[in-house]
């Protein structure tokens, strides 16, 4: 049975995968999962060698045949997507739906298969990570992430690995209901700022409304007091547990500018500490 | 005239970049497109405000008229209809509206209704006004809705738009038709990766942009050094300063309290004009 463990905060550049990579370190023993397909970063830290790399396919593209195509205009009328203009395809707008195929009465159009992204099994100094890419523009980010955490499943299960820790994306919408639909407990990154308790409002109802485990860390808590007081008081009120408040501090940037993990740059720093009790705590949860 | 404001990685500053822009340059148009976590709204506090849904066409089956011919289901390549042993279910949220299984429904058993998906937010806040889309919790597709908030556009004026983060289609459908877009990053690895990803998505579509680099101080030179050899203008740096951090943890556009920022916000804007107009 392998259990996922998402990090995740609704607002972006609250930490998460600072956070993450350094639980990933103390943990030892679990597979990273960067879901962030859109902007994924743990590679940077983690610096991994790609074992090997697949492409990602999950749609098409429509393709007009400019020799039968008679510049009816139906398909152009048809596209909900607004992606035909004068008989010519807007790949990035093409959704792939094939209604323009499907329409044109002179079977003018192809639907054909495109590439949307890179997934890559990899090794890193803290154990097996896999990540991916998505191509610029892409849509599909929901569908990659679910095959980031197929991939890391398989890979745990094979390596007699129960834990899988995955990187999330920030916001609420398709690549963030792909990283949490099923997972055993989601972890929020916030801050005390006015976005930022806003945005973990949203994203802890996403977590409830997939039934999935939610608690809380407070990034940067001495920021705005009253502000954490606030994150405390709506974590108590919605059965959230706050499993940390983290300082402050620059050293986490300059972790991250030396390409380590916290408690590999700093292993003796109160947040390091910190985030030990903070990981044990997980694997407390994680046995209820 | 559209400027959007965008970054590829999150929590860089992009809505704080929107906001104090706006609040320098005058009265104009601000709309919020990062429709899963909206901001602004959080810097402005709008009070009195008008709201409308936003709906999405979703399939309904008469299940009457429907023989389990499975159709609909083969055409749709988002996997949102399920024909089973007595009846055809339609997933909403998988659905992109696409009118196919309509289309191809042999009975004309599929019907068309629509289906609430999000909200957008209108008010006037000193003389800006504000639109901002909020998606419901739970739905997958931000795309639809950053649409709808784009309408909102006038063309005439100054419109500054606000992006979601990252580099897939919602930010690709917020920086289209835009005139210049601003990417605003932080001086660190993550900030450099992500936005060298964001370049790409930008070359691609052929709008002029230029960087902003915020919390300048807190790590390397990559950012700084990436700008140069690639000849990207670095419009502002805005220093980090645990002031502006602070006045943006309550909520305060740090323009109100630093009024020196003002002319710096006027004259990137000038900047801006002066790059756009070259471009062309």
């Amino acid at each position: 049975m392998v259990n996922e463990v998402a990090v995740i905060s609704g607002k972006g550049g609250t930490g998460k995968t600072t956070v993450c990579v350094a639980l990933g370190k103390i943990a030892g023993n679990v597979v990273m999962a960067d879901c962030d397909v859109d902007a994924p970063d743990v590679h940077i830290i983690l610096n991994p060698s790609i074992n090997s790399a697949i492409d990602f396919v999950a749609s098409k593209v429509a393709v007009i045949d400019e020799n039968l195509c008679t510049d009816c205009g139906l398909c152009e009328e048809a596209c909900r997507f607004h992606a035909i203009t004068d008989s010519t395809v807007d790949p990035i707008g093409c959704e792939g739906c094939g209604v323009c195929a499907h329409i044109c009465p002179e079977n003018a159009i192809e639907m054909v298969e495109r590439q949307s992204g890179n997934l890559y099994d990899s090794d890193t100094r803290i154990g097996p990570l896999v990540h991916a890419k998505l191509l610029p523009g892409e849509g599909n980010s929901g569908r990659l992430v679910t095959e980031v955490r197929k991939l890391s499943t398989q890979i745990a299960t094979d390596k007699g690995i129960s834990i899988v820790l995955i990187d999330g994306s920030p916001g609420i919408g398709c690549p963030v209901i792909a990283t949490v639909t099923g997972i055993k407990l989601g972890v929020i990154v916030t801050e005390p700022t006015m976005s930022g308790i806003h945005d973990m409002q949203r994203v802890s109802e996403l977590l409830q409304k997939f039934r999935v485990k939610t608690t809380v860390i407070i990034n940067k808590y001495d920021l705005n007091l009253e502000n954490t007081e606030a994150i405390e008081r709506f974590c108590k009120n919605n059965d959230i547990e706050v499993l940390g408040k983290i300082k402050f501090d620059p050293i986490m940037t300059k972790s991250m500018v030396a390409a380590q993990t916290l408690p590999e740059f700093a292993p003796d720093h109160e947040i390091s500490h910190l985030l030990r009790k903070v990981w044990n705590r997980i694997l407390e949860m994680l046995l209820e | 005239m559209i400027i959007t404001v965008a970054s590829g990685k999150g929590g860089t500053g992009k809505t704080t970049v929107a906001v104090n822009l706006a609040l320098s340059i005058g009265p104009e148009k601000l709309l919020d497109c990062d429709v899963e976590e909206p901001n602004v709204h959080t810097l402005l506090h709008p009070t009195e405000i008008r709201t409308t849904t936003v709906t999405v066409p979703t399939p309904v089956v008469d299940q009457d008229k429907c023989t389990l011919c499975g159709k609909c289901a083969e055409f749709c390549q988002f996997n949102a209809i399920f024909v089973g042993k007595t009846k055809t279910m339609v997933f909403n949220e998988m659905c992109h509206s696409c009118g196919g299984c309509a289309i191809v429904c042999p009975e004309d058993a599929i019907t068309e209704t629509p289906r609430p998906i999000g909200k957008i937010h209108e008010s006037t806040i000193d003389g800006i006004t504000l639109a901002y889309g909020e998606l419901t919790i739970g739905e997958p597709i931000a795309t639809t809705l950053i649409h709808a908030v784009k309408e909102r556009i006038v063309p005439e004026k100054i419109n500054i738009l606000d992006a979601p983060p990252g580099t897939a289609c919602p930010v690709i459908e917020t920086m289209k038709a835009s005139d210049f877009l601003i990417l605003v990053t932080e001086p660190t690895p993550f900030g450099l990766h992500d936005l060298s990803m964001a370049v790409d998505v930008v070359r691609g579509l052929d709008i002029p942009f230029g960087v902003i680099i915020n919390r300048a101080g807190i790590g390397d030179d990559g950012v700084e050094e990436y700008c140069k050899r690639d000849e990207i203008p670095i419009l502002l740096e805005i220093p980090f300063d645990r002031q502006i951090a602070e006045l943006y943890s309550r909520g305060v556009p740090f323009v109100q309290e630093m009024p020196e920022w003002h002319q710096r916000f006027t004259d990137m804007y000038t900047h801006i004009e002066r790059l756009i107009h070259n471009g062309k």
